[in-house]
């Protein structure tokens, strides 16, 4: 059975790295942020990554879980999703942060340690998107805590997900 | 429609599938009776300034019941008949109209955050016993799922009760689709659950067709099935994944994963984007199949009739697996019936109900397919309802794909701007979604309210998961796989 198992998943299907996008890891290092030579060592090539959901469709959802699968396998470049904000570096977000989730997602970013990086990710998280006129939520992600990284696209797909994810780590070598 | 109570609580035979008809406050009060008899059954209940409307079905029968609310109340249907009761507070959150007696009037969406608030603490319902512990969990949870808190009473490893709290993710949405022209709204409509974009777009441009008085073109008709298969295909083969990992068995996840991401890339490749957002618009479809869409669909259908069946014989021969699934998380076919709960969820409880065959909306009555019903309601159940449903699809996907060649190509019509009603019942992944829409007379959206198959299956969750262990939980809410922003809006 272990034969029939593993058929087909491994060679074939993982895909080439996606390129870093430049433009952004250029934003995000003349954003200042740099990290000093001993936290850059202790992140290494390496980040961990808490996913929230602050009132998205779920369609960024379902795009951010498709990274974990073997065409993409988010895991060879060192980012993984963990359930903790305590063992976190980023806090993904998406959604329009609504009003009935804005305290989660301050609380979650209190909970990660520092240094910590916020992603926005998705229309509805980098601009509020169709949401805009909603008199039930916030906005973008940034009215709520500092955005360092956006990702736009409704949703975002997983290439552009892992490029954006990938020039933060560039941006921190 | 068929003679029965419905009929004679409407007054007269309608030509219409869902005519609307303004009854008195004593026959809202003879409806709640004829709901906890289980005679007729609830598909929705709305509000709109100071109109309440119910929607209702009696076997092929359709209606839907409006009432006033005199100085802002309106008899409880709750109070006879418990799945409206979620359905009930929602309203009173969102109109401030009061319903009489509802028996639990605790908010439901409203938090106590808007329009400045700074929240209120929530009751959560008292549990009371001996060595009786509480676990909350959430918003946040630790996957990378949406949000919503679960309250579980624990007697050592054992839910003696879970107590759901949604409304997180609550965006307005059927508030911004007021006022809205019919293009904008559709888009919203597609926002209310983005894995059933599709559903919720099919369900809006119907709704909206039938108001205008239109039908889409023949080939747009077509090409709409073929995207909700599509994206029937893609939410049962994650999802039946996600369960096997939730019981530890991740190697299937990574092989219903990729087979997953091969449909997305086929849907891509024929409409332009991934979920298929917004390729189905009012009046038709955006834009026809790409020129290579029949051929990536083409080869999506060999390799899944090639590696569909060894993941199956795979799920089904694991006595580890077998183990965690089956027995575990029961619905009973009583309260599938009294919630009148679609999808999988239903039909793997003995409620033999799909729209795309009670409704035959849409060309689906043109083609042939099985609804499969199961009757033991346990995860194991679930998952084969939608093994059973992976091969419908993929049955109705080809023959859609013959239809196709015969339908030339015809841009979308134009909606005429013009006073109406319309109502759509569309079969998602999930269940059904039912949407109502009004247009006012000049083409935009007076109201809308959509119902995700959810709101009748959340609650029983809560009650399948008693006596379960809490490490079952996990396990049990994927083969629920119930919507978080599909529910609150
Ligand atoms: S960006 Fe698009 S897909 Fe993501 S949450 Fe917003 S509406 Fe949904």
């Amino acid at each position: 059975m272990s034969k029939l198992l593993w058929q087909g998943l491994l060679a074939p299907l993982t895909e080439p790295a996606p390129l870093a996008d430049a433009e952004a890891t250029a934003a995000l290092r003349a954003l200042g942020r740099e990290l000093g030579a001993a936290t850059r060592r202790r992140l290494g090539r390496s980040l961990a990554i808490r996913e929230l959901d602050a009132g998205s469709c779920n369609g960024c959802e379902l795009e951010i879980n498709a990274l974990s699968n073997a065409f993409y396998d988010l895991e060879r470049f060192g980012l993984r999703f963990v359930a903790s904000p305590r063992h976190a570096d980023v806090l993904l977000v998406t959604g329009p942060v609504t009003l009935n989730m804005r305290e989660a997602m301050e609380r979650t970013w209190r909970a990660m340690p520092a240094p910590k990086f916020v992603v926005a990710a998705g229309d509805c998280a980098v601009g509020c998107g169709l949401f805009t006129a909603s008199p039930v939520c916030v906005g973008a992600a940034e009215k709520v805590l500092p955005v360092d990284l956006r990702i736009p696209g409704c949703p975002p797909d997983p290439t552009g997900l892992l490029r954006g994810l990938l020039s933060l780590i560039e941006a921190n070598q | 429609m068929t003679e029965g109570v419905l009929t004679a609580l409407t007054g007269a035979a309608h030509t219409a599938r869902w005519p609307r008809v303004a009854v008195v406050a004593a026959t809202w009060e003879e409806l709640g009776d004829l709901l906890a008899a289980g005679t007729v059954d609830l598909v929705s209940l709305w509000a709109e300034e100071s109109v309440v409307h119910a929607a209702l079905r009696e076997g092929t029968a359709t209606a839907i019941l409006s009432v006033n609310a005199t100085q802002g109340r309106f008899p409880s249907l709750g109070r006879h008949h418990p799945p409206a009761l979620r359905l009930e507070r929602a309203i009173q959150d969102l109109t401030g109209l009061v319903a009489d007696g509802i028996p639990d009037g605790r908010p439901w969406l409203d938090h106590g955050r808007w329009a400045g608030g700074t929240g209120t603490s929530y009751e959560f319902l008292p549990v009371e016993g001996e060595g009786l512990h509480q676990i909350p969990v959430g918003p946040v949870h630790a996957g990378i799922i949406e949000p919503g808190h679960f309250r579980f009473t624990a007697h050592g490893e054992t839910v003696v009760r879970l107590e759901q709290r949604l409304g997180y993710t609550h965006k307005g949405t059927a508030g911004l689709m007021r006022g809205a022209d019919v293009s904008h709204a559709a888009r919203l409509a597609g926002r209310v659950s983005g894995d059933a974009t599709v559903a919720y777009a099919f369900a809006f441009a119907l709704a909206a067709e039938q108001c205008a008085g239109i039908a889409a073109p023949a080939r747009a008709q077509w090409l709409r099935i073929l995207m909700a298969e599509l994206e029937r295909l893609a939410n049962h083969l994650g999802d039946i994944g996600a369960i096997c990992n939730d019981a530890a068995f991740a190697i299937l996840l990574a092989h219903f994963g990729a087979l997953r991401e091969r449909v997305l890339r086929a849907s891509s490749a024929a409409f332009g984007h991934r979920l298929m957002m917004d390729a189905i618009i009012p009046g038709g479809v955006a834009r026809d199949i790409a020129p290579d869409g029949v051929a990536a669909i083409e080869a999506l259908l060999a390799t899944l009739h090639h590696q569909l069946p060894r993941l199956v014989r795979t799920y089904d021969e694991t006595n580890s697996l077998q183990d965690r699934t089956v027995s575990t998380g029961i619905v009973r076919a009583a309260w599938a019936r009294q919630f009148a709960a679609g999808g999988f969820i239903g039909r793997a409880a003995g409620r033999d109900f799909d729209a795309r065959r009670c409704g035959a909306y849409g060309g689906y009555d043109e083609l042939a397919f099985d609804v499969p019903v199961l009757e033991a309601g346990d995860v194991n159940a679930r998952v084969w309802v939608r093994i059973r449903e992976l091969e419908q699809s993929m049955t109705l996907i080809a023959q859609v794909l013959q239809r196709l060649r015969a339908a030339p190509w015809q841009p979308p019509i134009p909606l005429p701007a013009r006073e109406g009603e319309g109502v759509a019942l569309v079969e998602s992944f999930r269940g059904d979604v039912f949407l109502w829409l009004r247009l006012s007379p000049d083409g935009r959206v007076a109201a809308c309210h959509f119902r995700d198959p959810s709101w009748f299956q959340w609650p029983l969750l809560e009650a399948a998961i008693e006596n379960n262990i809490v490490a079952d939980f996990p396990l049990c809410n994927k083969s629920f796989n119930c919507a978080y922003s599909g529910h609150d809006g």
